[in-house]
């Protein structure tokens, strides 16, 4: 083939010598070539090519196994780990798998670092390199504070949904932009965890509160091989680092459980977020105590003998938050009427998750909402947490999540998704007015991984097709019939004569209906081990295409959008690991790890 | 291997004697329904004992909407109707949720049918108006997509089970599970 290129080349006259010249210099570059790593009976975490803020702490573990002697030798940059870091290392032999921990040490200074690792194992003596980089950049005009808004799951189609219903497109040209599209910084963000291709809201949440990815599950930690879900090793997160080296105020808001894996993992230590009672808990300890909590999730913080609670034991997490100052609400009008001065806050505004917003604010069906009738918006849950941490003169961290267009898109419900995206792009409306005020804050707008949700078209039954022969393709996807004549930025109503045709890539047995189901619905349910359609919906019988073990739609790997605005926002550019969203916060806010290390 | 075979024979012949009263609850067999047994859906009231007064009394019936009376972040208020059949006989109709382990002695009656995801949940992840449904013998087999109806015992009070760590406000010892109609 590149024979033949170049006697093409060569065959035409003089002036293809530059062409001919620059295609030498390409077939001379080396190419980019890639293997699979070695597998080894050595496991070091953190693991290779980790990345470190400057003096930011983190447990370090190396796992041997197939091991014979708990013998083993660890460098860095060829001085003894131990003598490195001026600890003495945990050593252990425990059938066949031998361990080596040093606990709560940093990487002081920028570089790079390779660790070197030489123990016994069964097949004889085996050796281990892994390279750490370590940053401490700084940017050239500093933010003060730092928002960080993620819509879970929110695909870069889940923000088209929300566009075309909040804005409304008018012969092609979008009548305007969502808040979180006029942004001075685009970026491609991918979000693979070390483990696999498809992360969860755990791990991908944490790869922005720490800089080091994790695996499925996980929050705060690299995971070790023992089944217990605390021990593994930690690594330190935005909110400690912020409380740490510089006393910032602190704060977490989620229309989901607050224990739920995108706010937990802002705080908390676990290899299994499904570990609610401790992460509840957790959130007292002050190394990471924000100082705005708002979300659902009460079930967590209630005693045991509570009708509602769902611990296990008999502690009563709001009575031991009000005893460190915190004010409490538990419904709209209880935030908005906390007193002015607060500088802490409780809020937690449901048993469970909150209810979506087409649910609370549109629809309001009692049954739906359990009683639950008085629960404040994203927007003034936004406010009320900015008003609150601005007060302290470090800054502030506030991390905000529209948590159910994840939960709506997992039982394929993109209407209420739609919904909540476009109250997540107020809630971002709100924080845009608060920098455009002050003009040192960044603000960060990231989903945490996409959904297989695609606009395939338009649907409506008006020539009398239902079903897939309504879903209307090419030049018969008319214009969808959303309105919101009154302005508020959703449409008025959810379900139009001409909706959209949104169709999903990985879901389960369902009955598809295209269109709005009245009260929330599952789109399958477990019979026997089995996904099957739930058997309460009507519609056109579509077969799954995942296993069969998951009923509902499922995350998708496909990279996401970020979106962000004020100083350091300038690092946002291309394509970008999700790790970044860490150091990209942490140079705005020029955070020294080293400040408060002992 | 004593320890697990002889509850399990006593329970065994306890069955037959007694055609799975539950008030033997704590001697049931640890493993899932002996073969041959009829499936549950069509296992009856399973011939009451003559001490049983209270089987024989008619059933409440008890709906979903009708637990709670009240609920705010602080907890769920049970409501009057609920008080009040405490340790009376109750009938409710509901969905059997997918037990967490296929050989336990309870099961989980959901207001509509569930769907728990494996990844995004966990057994904290059930809504708030559950009922645990307490069985005289583990189930397998039951019908997770048709509505059931649930009769027996209605029991108040936050509860661990042992097993499982599974914690539970409102229970039915059931004497009856059949299918709705
Ligand atoms: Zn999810």
């Amino acid at each position: 083939m590149t024979n033949r290129i170049l006697a093409l080349i060569k065959a035409r006259s003089a002036k293809t010598v530059a062409a001919f010249m620059a295609l030498t210099f390409l077939l001379s570059t080396p190419c980019f070539a890639y293997t699979l790593p070695a597998a080894s009976p050595i496991t070091v975490l953190p693991i290779d090519h980790a990345k470190f803020l400057a003096g930011q702490k983190f447990d370090f573990l190396v796992e041997v196994h197939d091991a014979v002697s708990a013998n083993i030798t660890v460098t860095v940059n060829g001085t003894a780990a131990e003598q490195y870091f001026g600890k003495t290392a945990a050593v252990k032999l425990d059938k066949s798998l031998a361990s080596y921990r040093i606990d709560n040490v940093a990487f002081k200074n920028a570089g790079t670092l390779e660790i070197a690792v030489r123990a016994a194992t069964a097949d004889g003596p085996a050796t281990r390199a892994v390279r750490y980089e370590v940053v401490n950049n700084v940017a050239p005009k500093r933010a003060k504070n730092v928002i960080l808004f993620i819509g879970d799951g929110m695909s870069l189609q889940a923000r088209q949904m929300a566009r075309i219903l909040s804005k409304g497109i008018t012969e092609g040209r979008y009548n305007d932009l969502l808040e979180m599209e006029k942004m001075s910084n685009t970026a491609i963000i991918t979000t693979s965890g070390y483990d696999s291709l498809v992360t969860d809201s755990a791990n991908s949440a944490s790869a922005y509160a720490t800089g080091h990815k994790s695996v499925v599950n996980a929050m705060g930690v690299y995971a070790d091989s023992t089944p217990d879900p605390f021990d593994d090793p930690k690594v330190e997160n935005i909110v400690e680092l912020a409380k740490r080296t510089r006393g910032m105020a602190t704060g977490i808001v989620s229309t989901a459980n607050i224990t739920d894996a995108t706010p937990a993992a802002m705080v908390a230590h676990t290899r299994r977020r499904s570990e609610l009672n401790t992460i509840a808990a957790s959130m007292l300890d002050a190394r990471h105590r924000p100082d705005v909590i708002l979300g659902g999730g009460a079930q967590q913080f209630l005693p045991m003998a509570t009708p509602g609670s769902k611990r296990k034991d008999n502690r009563n997490l709001i009575e031991e938050f009000k005893a460190l100052g915190y004010s409490f609400s538990g419904s709209r009008s209880e935030l908005l009427s906390t007193p002015l001065a607060a500088t802490k806050l409780l809020g937690l505004y449901n048993l469970d998750n909150m209810n979506v917003y087409l649910d609370r604010e549109v629809l309001k069906n009692p049954t739906v909402l359990g009683g639950f009738d008085d629960q404040p918006n994203l927007m003034s849950m936004t406010g009320k947490a900015i008003n609150t941490l601005s007060k302290n003169p470090n800054g502030f961290f506030l991390m905000v999540e529209g948590a159910s267009i994840d939960k709506q898109l997992h039982v394929l419900d993109w209407q209420r998704a739609t919904y909540d995206t476009i109250e997540l792009d107020k809630a971002i409306g709100v924080a845009k007015e608060f920098a455009r005020k002050n003009g040192d804050t960044m603000i960060i707008v990231v989903a945490d991984h996409a959904h297989g949700a695609s606009i395939t078209g338009t649907y409506h039954e008006r020539d009398g097709k239902t079903g897939r022969e309504a879903v209307r393709i090419y030049a018969d996807s008319v214009y969808p019939t959303f309105e919101d004549r009154d302005g508020d930025g959703f449409p008025d109503n959810p379900d139009p004569d001409v909706t959209l045709a949104v169709q999903f890539a990985n879901h389960p047995d369902f009955n598809a209906s295209y269109r709005l189901q009245q009260q929330p619905t599952v789109p399958a349910i477990m019979a026997n081990g089995k996904a099957v359609a739930n058997p309460q919906t009507q519609g056109e019988f579509q077969p799954g295409n995942i296993p069969a073990s998951d009923p509902s739609e499922v995350h998708a790997a496909d990279d996401i959008i970020l979106n962000a605005q004020g100083p350091g926002s300038e690092y946002f550019n291309g394509v970008m690991d999700n790790t970044e969203v860490f150091f990209a916060m942490a140079r705005a806010l020029g955070l020294d790890g080293k400040r408060g290390l002992k | 291997m004593k320890r697990r075979l002889i509850p399990r024979l006593a329970g065994v012949l306890l069955w037959l004697l007694l055609t799975g009263n539950g008030i033997l609850g704590g001697l049931q067999p640890e493993r899932a329904v002996p073969g041959g047994e009829p499936p549950l859906s069509i296992r009856r009231a399973q011939a009451a004992p003559f001490w049983d007064a209270w089987l024989r009394s008619p059933a409440t019936p008890l709906a979903f909407n009708e637990l709670y009376s009240g609920a705010s972040s602080l907890g769920l208020e049970l409501s009057p109707k609920l008080k009040s059949l405490e340790g009376k006989r109750v009938v409710m109709t509901g969905f059997m949720a997918p037990p967490l382990k296929p050989t336990l002695a309870f099961f989980v009656l959901t207001q509509t049918p569930m769907a728990i995801c494996p990844f995004c949940s966990s057994d904290a992840d059930w809504p708030s108006n559950i009922i645990l449904v307490k069985l005289s013998q583990p189930v397998d087999s039951l019908p997770f997509d048709q509505p059931i109806a649930v009769t027996g015992m209605l029991e108040l009070g936050t509860q661990v089970d042992s097993e499982t760590g599974f914690v539970s406000l409102v229970r039915i010892q059931a004497d009856t599970v059949e299918r709705a109609d």
